[in-house]
């Protein structure tokens, strides 16, 4: 216990004195926090759509001012050919095209049909598809609108309909930032228990400093005791500190119990810092840890659920997200933050993550001990 | 008993199995500085992290005060002190931080053996509160050692502690380890300069992992067979050249300004007259100025460990 305790002493000594570090502490959850949800939005706006119209009628004037009063579109042409608008495509002037057919208004009002077109460019998938689906939406309400006005209003529909009126719970405005929150405070608890710790301990292999602390009476188990519970700290404080900056610039305040969240947390934690500790007993210098971690820590964040959801994954990257221990606190954190989940609630993820900070650790410990 | 005793120790590395250790065996008496001197690859890291019980040995037994380095390796760690040759303290503590670390590690404090490290330490104390990174050469030095002897060891292990470091602090720190000797600490000490091995008690000459010879600098000395010359004159190259076709030369190798001539003695081994000793000298002038030599010196003189060490090897 007294050896653990000048151990701890040196370590903090030493943590506070690095510069860097002492910066990262502080700057990285505030910078992340702030810049991250804002930019990692999934809302596509700034769609550029040209529209080739060969009818030119007020329903063709109706429909194009429904699109650009949307918000998500930006009208960038307005071409008399599909010609002209595929040449706006091909310069990147244009994502979409609407092609409107001639006799657009006299057929929809006398033959009750027409057909529009409408082009994708499909090299950025996302505002592809996003933009299809939104031009598709507002094409229909114009649709439904159209329909009103034309149709003598009777006492039933009839063609039978289903409306359907959706509710957003625990986001009520669908707000991104809401949702990249809890994720990102997982991924700063990250970089803090794993590649803080595992470039530490290699850094006393390169500076060989770790030999001269083998001559001593320290044994192995307090050495490692005395690497792993000050980032266990740091981990949490920095966690805190997101906390803070989420209710401060966002307004996030956790719904569930505090307690129940750091209990995720501290877990994690501990497995994290096994894996961290794991790394380094691979490693002889910190260059190589680094790119190890590195490694890891885009399969975390990218398989993690952290922007895109598990589910939609293929089933073979279901179970390698089954392995990511990040991907247990992002949801975990998430669901106490954003639902006000119980203890009860979050109780397999603990479990989990607990059996990850066991079979880490234990892995870490054999191998250290088989190296040295 | 003997402080340290090493019986045919064996240690290789790697798939190829080099020898770094090759059956050595020695034994250092309490309270004795005894050198282990040998050029870089030698072995000499490789012996030191035997005993301080970092590396296993492939074959062999050796004990430390008494303790056997693979049994007791923990109650070998709580009485030595070990100085690795690459400097391995905390670099971003200070002086006396680092030197407050290691005396709470062994359970002692800087105040219970201050007395043990006082002249070494008195030279850093100003610069306690620097950071032990920005420290000079000689001064980690100093510090490490401090830091090795802080929990007044019982075998004090250095290795090459003068390595890279000025001549005059690698006299002090000779001194300082000659005082440390009458503290009733036994000291093993390597070294790749020859110079330094007058100054232990015992010395062993080691190469590619074996010993050449473990005696007192006086009688490996003394044990020297043949006859040496300084000789001395305007081109050096040539000269080295011309001696080496000289009748009676063994070898010749530069040392410092002078050329040291060795030649097979005429009587038995060790002892010569003035008057050969007379005949060689005037030999050899005759027969460098015969070769167009100018300013010839050459002079009857002692071996020193170095010339013994070349000897060793051929």
């Amino acid at each position: 216990m007294r050896t653990i305790k000048f151990l701890l002493q040196k370590e903090f000594r030493q943590i506070l004195r690095n510069k860097t570090i002492r910066g990262m502490i502080f700057i990285m959850p505030v910078i992340q926090l702030i810049i991250i949800p804002l930019a990692a939005d999934y809302e596509v706006k700034n769609i550029n759509i040209s529209v080739a119209d060969h009818d030119h009628s007020s329903y063709t004037q109706k429909l194009i001012s429904r699109i650009t009063a949307s918000g998500y579109f930006r009208l960038t042409g307005y071409t008399a050919s599909f010609k002209e608008a595929f040449q706006q495509i091909e310069q990147d002037e244009a994502d979409l095209i609407l092609e409107i057919p001639a006799g657009f208004e006299k057929d929809l009002i006398r033959g009750n049909e027409q057909k529009l077109f409408i082009a994708i460019n499909a090299i950025n998938g996302v505002k592809a598809s996003l933009g299809g689906a939104y031009l598709s939406t507002i094409i229909r309400n114009y649709n439904d609108e159209i329909r009103v006005a034309l149709i003598q209003p009777s006492r039933y529909n009839n063609v039978p309909t289903i409306e359907i009126a959706s509710a957003n719970w625990f986001n009520p405005e669908m707000n991104y930032h809401v949702f990249m929150v809890p994720g990102i405070l997982a991924i700063l608890v990250t970089m803090v228990g794993g590649f803080l710790s595992a470039l530490n301990i290699v850094k006393e292999k390169e500076s060989g400093t770790i030999e001269q602390i083998n001559v001593t009476p320290i044994r192995k188990h307090h050495f490692i005791i005395g690497k792993l519970i000050p980032f266990w700290i740091l981990g949490n404080l920095i966690f805190t500190i997101g906390l803070v900056i989420a209710w401060l610039i966002y307004g996030i305040i956790p719904q569930g119990n505090l307690a129940v969240l750091y209990t995720c947390t501290s877990v994690y934690l501990l497995a994290i810092l096994g894996f961290g500790l794991l790394i380094s007993t691979f490693c002889d210098t910190q260059q190589q840890a680094m790119l190890i971690m590195f490694f890891f820590m885009m399969i975390f964040i990218l398989m993690g659920g952290l922007y895109t959801t598990i589910d939609s994954m293929p089933a073979w990257a279901k179970v390698v997200s089954q392995f990511n221990p990040a991907s247990y606190l992002i949801e975990a954190a998430r669901m106490v933050i954003l639902k006000g989940s119980r203890l009860r609630d979050v109780l397999p993820h603990i479990i989990k993550l607990s059996m990850f900070a066991i079979a880490l650790n234990g892995w870490a410990i054999y191998n250290y001990k088989k190296t040295s | 008993m003997d402080a340290v005793i090493v019986d045919s120790i064996t240690k290789t590395y790697g798939k190829e199995k080099t020898h770094a250790v090759n059956g050595v065996s020695f034994s250092v008496k309490k309270g004795e500085l005894f050198g282990l001197i040998g050029p870089d690859g030698a072995g000499k890291t490789s012996i030191f992290r035997v005993l301080t019980t970092l590396l296993l040995p492939d074959s062999g037994r050796a004990s430390v005060d008494g303790f056997d380095i693979v049994k007791d390796f923990r109650k070998i760690r709580d009485r030595v002190g070990y100085m690795p040759g690459k400097f391995s303290l905390y670099q971003d503590l200070t002086v006396e931080e680092n030197l407050s670390f290691f005396a709470t590690v062994f359970g002692t404090t800087i105040k219970e053996n201050y007395n043990l490290i006082k002249d070494i330490y008195i030279q850093i104390e100003p610069f306690k509160d620097r950071r032990a990174g920005k420290l000079s050469g000689g001064m980690k030095q100093k510090l490490a050692l401090c830091c090795a002897l802080i929990h007044k060891p019982s075998v004090l292990f250095l290795d090459e502690p003068t390595t890279g470091v000025d001549p005059v602090s690698r006299k002090e720190f000779w001194e300082m380890l000659r005082r440390l000797r009458e503290q009733e600490i036994t000291i093993i000490v390597s070294t790749p300069y020859m110079d330094e091995a007058t100054r232990c008690d015992r010395i062993a000459l080691i190469q590619n992992g074996n010993f050449l010879s473990a005696d007192t600098p006086e009688s490996i000395i003394h044990s020297y067979p043949d006859m040496l010359y300084a000789v001395k004159a305007e081109n050096i190259y040539t000269l080295i050249q011309s001696l080496k076709n000289f009748e009676n030369a063994l070898s010749c190798h530069a040392f410092g300004e002078y050329v040291h001539l060795s030649v097979k003695p005429a009587l038995l081994k060790g002892t010569t007259t003035p008057a050969e000793d007379h005949k060689n000298t005037e030999d050899i002038k005759n027969y460098l100025s015969m070769a167009g030599f100018k300013d010839i010196v050459v002079k009857k003189t002692e071996p020193t460990i170095e010339d013994c060490f070349i000897k060793l090897l051929s």
